[in-house]
């Protein structure tokens, strides 16, 4: 799953309210090289359909799909949560769903994906927090720094709703505050492919 | 290299502990998905203030009362009245017809949770006519959840949750027919309990249901890893007379098992299956 010119090995973006322009700047920016897998969580409402892939679908070099259930976690791929389902990611580098209760009264959980992702792929982590209206998201963030990965939040000035990556950068955990202009290509460096 | 011990050490810890669950009280919960026993463990470690996983290993062999305590924690009961409406829908127009032309009918619900999914199909057989001639089957390995379902009591808070889903899977009358209301909670009334026999399973370590026509299993199967997926279907598949339908919960999904070839696919979006005949 490496790409060949960083020890990368994942991308996990954590969006609320505010967030599908947000992703959809940074997905737009990314260029069609660039091979680390990407899971997303959005918040969305429990009971919509899910149309967030086929929103993305055109917008980005990456396959965008709805995560399903024990599927491998493979570069090229974005993966997106769907609605009332948490998304994790295994102890074998699939990704897994669940229907356990919300967390920070969310399903799916930033939180639930960055911890878990955290997990598994250690220092090989991205983690980015994207515009957002409340909380979730920066226990995770906090995790994946204990881990050694790299922690990215977007800054409130750029931000639509401010609560969530406020919180992040709360945490002290946070490597980079960047304006959403420049997350993409920051990403893109990172990515030598 | 540190960082990547350490996952690893945990992962050896979690294998351990619920080895010795299963060693002592014969719950098996090796072959769940890693990820989501994880959350769940860590989520009683931290509450108990513990350091490591190794000490709930000692804790839960010398105490049964933690076993107890670990089995509701990793048995996740979230469920609901008609969850899914546009399931129910799909159920009602393509199962039913089939289900009608049985002079006697059985159901299982495999991981019945406290009862609502249950209590939402008698409902549906009720209002289609079929009550009479029809055995429901409801099984959980949980059975602390299990009282629960045979009690039927429900907070009024949620009940309002399954009132919409109730007509959103177009009931026919209003759900309020089948419970007593009380000041802040609700009742099933008897008359759905009367046709449904509540008992422990366990999908993991437990035999064969025989000779079903249709058997829901809806969202237990997403907290298992592919092994155990694979043989619960198969375990289904031999409970199933030919023509029994297998419905999945909707992230769940029979393509990568090894008995994919011997169902039909009846609705891709709400799960349903249909074991073929044979020949
Ligand atoms: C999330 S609930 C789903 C309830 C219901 N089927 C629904 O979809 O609303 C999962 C249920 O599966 C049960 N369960 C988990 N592992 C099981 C096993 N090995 N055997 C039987 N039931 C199990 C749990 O106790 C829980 O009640």
């Amino acid at each position: 799953m490496n790409c060949n010119g960083t020890h990368y090995r994942a991308v996990v973006i954590g969006a609320s309210a505010g967030g599908l322009a947000a992703v959809e700047k940074v997905l737009s920016q990314l260029k069609a090289s660039f091979c680390l897998p990407i899971l997303l969580v959005q918040h969305i409402s429990p009971h919509t359909q899910s149309y967030l892939a086929t929103h993305f679908e055109d917008k980005c070099a990456l396959t965008v799909k709805e995560a399903d259930d024990k599927e491998p976690i493979k570069r090229g791929y974005f993966y997106i949560a769907p609605p009332n389902y948490h998304l994790l990611v295994e102890y074998d580098g699939c990704v897994a769903l669940s229907i356990d209760p919300p967390v920070n009264f969310s399903r799916p959980s930033i939180d639930v994906l960055f911890e878990s992702a955290a997990d598994y792929f250690g220092k090989e982590l991205i983690g980015i927090v994207l515009t957002g209206a409340n909380s979730d998201g920066a226990l995770g963030l906090k995790k994946i720094k204990e881990h050694g990965g790299l922690t990215v939040v977007q800054t409130i000035e750029t931000s639509e709703a401010q609560a969530m990556p406020a919180a992040a950068i709360q945490t002290g955990c946070v490597d980079h505050i960047l304006s959403l202009e420049v997350i993409g290509d920051f990403l893109n460096e990172i990515c030598e492919c | 290299m540190f960082e990547e011990n350490k996952t690893a050490n945990e992962y050896l810890e979690i294998q351990l502990l619920l080895e010795a669950i299963y060693r002592k009280y014969g719950y098996d919960f090796r072959e769940y998905s890693v990820a989501h026993t994880r959350r769940r463990l860590e989520y009683r470690r931290a509450r108990e203030g513990m350091t490591n996983y190794s000490s709930m290993q000692h804790k839960v062999i010398h105490e049964p009362a933690f076993f107890e305590q670990l089995l509701l924690d990793l048995s996740i009961n979230v469920t609901e009245m008609f969850r899914d409406p546009w399931f129910y829908q799909k159920v009602r127009e393509l199962v039913f017809p089939h289900l009608q032309t049985y002079p006697f009918v059985k159901v299982w619900h495999a991981g019945c949770s406290a009862g609502q999914e249950v209590y939402s199909m008698a409902i549906m057989l009720e209002e289609a006519l079929m009550r009479e001639r029809t055995q429901l089957y409801a099984t959980d390995f949980n059975e602390a959840i299990l009282e629960k379902a045979k009690n039927g009591i429900y907070p009024m808070d949620v009940v309002r949750q399954y009132t919409t889903n109730y007509q959103a899977a177009n009931g026919a009358t209003s759900l309020s027919d089948y419970y007593t209301a009380d000041y802040d909670s609700v009742i099933i009334k008897s008359q759905l309990k009367e046709k449904i026999l509540f008992s422990p399973h366990n999908l993991a370590t437990d035999g064969v249901f025989g000779e079903m026509h249709l058997i829901f299993c809806r969202n237990v199967l997403i907290y298992f890893n592919r092994e155990l997926q694979n043989r619960v279907f198969n375990l289904f598949y031999e409970s199933l007379v030919p023509g029994g339908f297998l419905c999945l919960g909707s992230k769940e999904s029979l393509r990568f098992s090894d008995v994919a070839s011997k169902f039909e696919l009846v609705s891709e979006r709400e799960k349903i299956y249909r074991k073929k005949r044979e020949g």
